[in-house]
């Protein structure tokens, strides 16, 4: 069935799922799979086959058998026929050029959303450049609240990331004031806490809790702990805003994680108990990452890139409030260099945004990848120019506890100069109010500590 | 900090807070942007990392040291024939290439209880600082607690499971792998300790070891590695099994300052 002849040879796809992985662009990970293109010919032929296939293809021929994986089943089950209507005769190709088209407008695609199927945007990014990805993605807009706005047109919000390799309270506080006073926690101050148990998670939950309370912060908090951890704080009444979780695109995947959908839908429905939120009730972040699946061992002969977006069909099912894609975090053996990191980073963002997802990005590196600042700083320009909801705030992109390399609080800064690009709203109130920023998006050019946190960071001797 | 001459650099005064952690925090910023001092010292940083990674062990250099101290030794191989495939196929790592298969079958395995592999992993700098002051801690503490003992076999481009095929063949109770670990920016040279109570090639996961991580000048010490070591050995053979079912409860003895509370708060 997906067949083509070229350049005098015969290709022949066994299956869609062949097909995917053969048209997918180079990346460390599919030939670690062993089901990458075995050459550029090849890769460009099943692009090409890939571009007559229809979309609703998709529904009929799942990637993953239904019968046996629950990401499948919700994919399918969870399809709005009726918003898929109007691009039902599609091909992969045809949806290619009208994404590009003036008709594609905002509004089209927001209505389009709820009928597109994860399978069907990573067709048709496989077979997009990056300014492709770039155009369509800068045209979708993902709005989530919680006590702030995230995702209005020319802004970008950050998450503050303190960690410390103890979880020493002391330490986590000073990369917090050193994150404020960058202009740096919308999207939410996020610590991976050093060791994932209750009581770790509790204090750090408690710390984040009085800190956002005290200096009425227009923010939210989350510890990245395993979602059985802060179901727990939950059951013990320790404060908690967003639940967080890293999601997968395969059942057997989440599995290695310790999660099904639910147990999510459970820590949703506990979180939503709450009520925490001011001005919205989206309380859930995820983490995703190309190569997660095919780590556990669970990818079913998909490619990387489609797996990851399977995983956003079970992020869009709990409205999340943030989706984090950690782009380069897992290492060479899945994105090799600065070439696959970056277009990977571009695809999920797109993938993500199109499904209707508030796409952030991990912007991030190991030290044994063929990467380094340059190459973030094509990802970050090109993410923040795409439109992206939120990067991540690292003091001096090193984290100390996670030993990688992410972006900085001088790299939002270095975006809101560049590109205009605002806080959310009540938080960029609260940074004028303290002094923090002046009313040009700028940090203020003072040599003395706002008010706010005087007397705190005074305690500390020098 | 040295003050620059045209004063264009914002000094942060928050920058004493610097003390609490080691995150890079209160670096100052020229516009919006990052102090020439403060992006050279992250460009060093990094290049520590990369030449930790990349720059190759020498294994000679290491046999050597190890011969000096009357050690026996062997000198093995995975089936990750260069740094880039080793890099990207996680699989040839766990395996020996067969050049070491035949090595190993050469020699006598009779009545060994510890297999001590030394694998470069992807931190040559770890290795080359690490491996020979601990293991001249580690094999008198076993020879004293009557362990007889494998030579110790050190791997070019070897993952943590390529032990497991070397304990198998010697039918070794306890394998334990010392291992460079993915270099952080302020930790190029950290070493690891891989512990698996019967470890079986393509058997044992990771889930049957016990890890002790962050070995170097800043982190965890050789004789705090060494003791949490041995708890754990003697823990394996009581309750014969490794991994998530054995629980390491020596204390973490970390570094504390003398400021531990969230100073944000009254």
């Amino acid at each position: 069935m997906y067949k083509t002849t070229t350049q005098h040879l015969n290709y022949h796809f066994k299956t869609l799922a062949n097909l995917m992985a053969k048209a997918t662009p180079a990346r460390s990970g599919d030939y670690l799979a062993g089901v990458a293109a075995s050459n550029n010919l090849e890769r460009v032929a099943a692009q090409y086959v890939l571009a007559d296939v229809p979309l609703k293809q998709f529904l009929i021929e799942p990637l993953v058998p239904y019968e046996t994986d629950e990401v499948t089943r919700l994919i399918i089950d969870d399809h709005d026929i009726t918003a898929f209507a109007a691009i039902s005769p599609t091909t992969v190709g045809d949806f290619r050029d009208w994404l590009l088209s003036e008709d594609a407008t905002t509004e089209k695609l927001s209505a389009l959303a709820p009928g597109l199927t994860p399978e069907m945007v990573a067709a048709v990014s496989k077979i997009m450049r990056i300014q492709d990805l770039i155009l369509v993605s800068k045209k979708c807009r993902v709005i989530t609240k919680f006590r702030n706005t995230l995702g209005l047109e020319n802004r970008i919000a950050t998450r503050l990331q303190p960690n410390h390799p103890t979880d020493n309270a002391a330490g986590v506080a000073a990369s917090i004031i050193d994150g404020l006073l960058y202009g740096c926690g919308d999207a939410v101050i996020g610590i991976n806490p050093a060791t994932d148990n209750l009581e770790a998670t509790a204090s750090l939950l408690h710390l984040l809790n009085d800190v956002i309370e005290r200096y009425k912060i227009p923010t939210q908090a989350c510890i990245l702990a395993h979602v059985t951890t802060t179901l727990k704080a939950i059951e013990q009444k320790i404060p908690v805003d967003l639940v967080f979780q890293s999601i997968a695109g395969t059942q057997k995947a989440n599995e290695s994680f310790g999660i099904n959908l639910k147990l999510l839908d459970e820590a949703h429905e506990a979180a939503l108990s709450l009520n925490r939120g001011t001005v919205g009730n989206n309380c859930m972040y995820f983490e995703t990452g190309q190569g997660s699946a095919l780590s556990a061992n669970a990818h079913h002969g998909l490619d990387q890139q489609t797996c990851e977006a399977r995983a956003y069909a079970v992020a869009r099912k709990f409205k999340p409030l943030l989706v984090n894609t950690v782009v380069g975090f897992i290492g060479p053996e899945y994105l090799y260099d600065g070439k696959q990191i970056i277009r990977a980073g571009l695809e999920d963002h797109f993938c993500g945004k199109l499904l209707g997802l508030p796409m952030g990005c991990d912007i991030c590196y190991t030290n044994h990848a063929e990467a380094d600042q340059d190459d973030m700083d094509m990802l970050l320009s090109t993410f923040a120019m795409a439109g992206g909801n939120f990067i991540m705030g690292v003091p001096g992109a090193d984290d100390v506890m996670l030993n990688y390399q992410s972006t900085s609080f001088h790299d939002a800064l270095y975006l809101r100069q560049l590109l205009g690009l605002r806080p959310a709203p009540e938080f960029e109130q609260w940074l004028i109010e303290h002094q923090i920023f002046n009313k040009h998006n700028q940090l203020r050019s003072i040599n003395t500590i706002p008010d706010i946190f005087k007397a705190s960071v005074e305690q500390i001797s020098a | 900090m040295t003050q620059n001459k045209n004063n264009t650099i914002a000094y942060d005064p928050w920058h004493h807070l610097n003390q609490l952690t080691p995150a890079r925090i209160g670096l100052g910023r020229t516009g919006m942007s990052l102090p020439t001092r403060a992006n050279l010292d992250f460009q060093l940083a990094h290049a520590l990392a990369r030449d930790s990674v990349n720059i190759p062990l020498d294994f000679k250099k290491l046999q050597n040291k190890l011969d000096n101290l009357a050690y026996i030794t062997l000198h093995l191989q995975s089936q990750a024939d260069s740094q880039s495939t080793y890099l990207q196929r996680p699989d040839l790592g766990r395996l020996l290439n067969d050049y070491s298969l035949n090595e190993l079958t050469a020699k006598e395995n009779l009545n060994v209880d510890v297999v001590i592999v030394v694998a470069d992993g992807l931190s040559s700098k770890a290795i080359e600082n690490h491996a020979v002051p601990f293991l001249h801690l580690l094999v008198p503490t076993l020879k004293e607690l009557d362990y007889q003992l494998a030579p110790i076999c050190l791997v070019k481009h070897g993952r943590v499971a390529i032990g497991d095929a070397i304990a198998s063949h010697y039918k070794a109770k306890l394998c334990i792998t010392l291992i460079g670990e993915r270099p952080g920016l302020s930790s190029p040279d950290s070493m690891g300790i891989y512990f698996t109570y019967q470890a079986q090639a393509n058997i044992s996961t990771d889930a049957d070891r016990n890890c002790i991580s962050n070995i170097h000048a800043n982190g965890l010490s050789y004789k705090q590695s060494l003791t949490k070591l041995l708890f754990l050995i003697k823990g394996a053979e009581q309750h014969k099994l490794s991994g998530v079912n054995l629980k390491d409860e020596t204390p973490n003895t970390s570094l504390e300052n003398q400021y531990s509370n969230n100073f944000l708060l009254p």
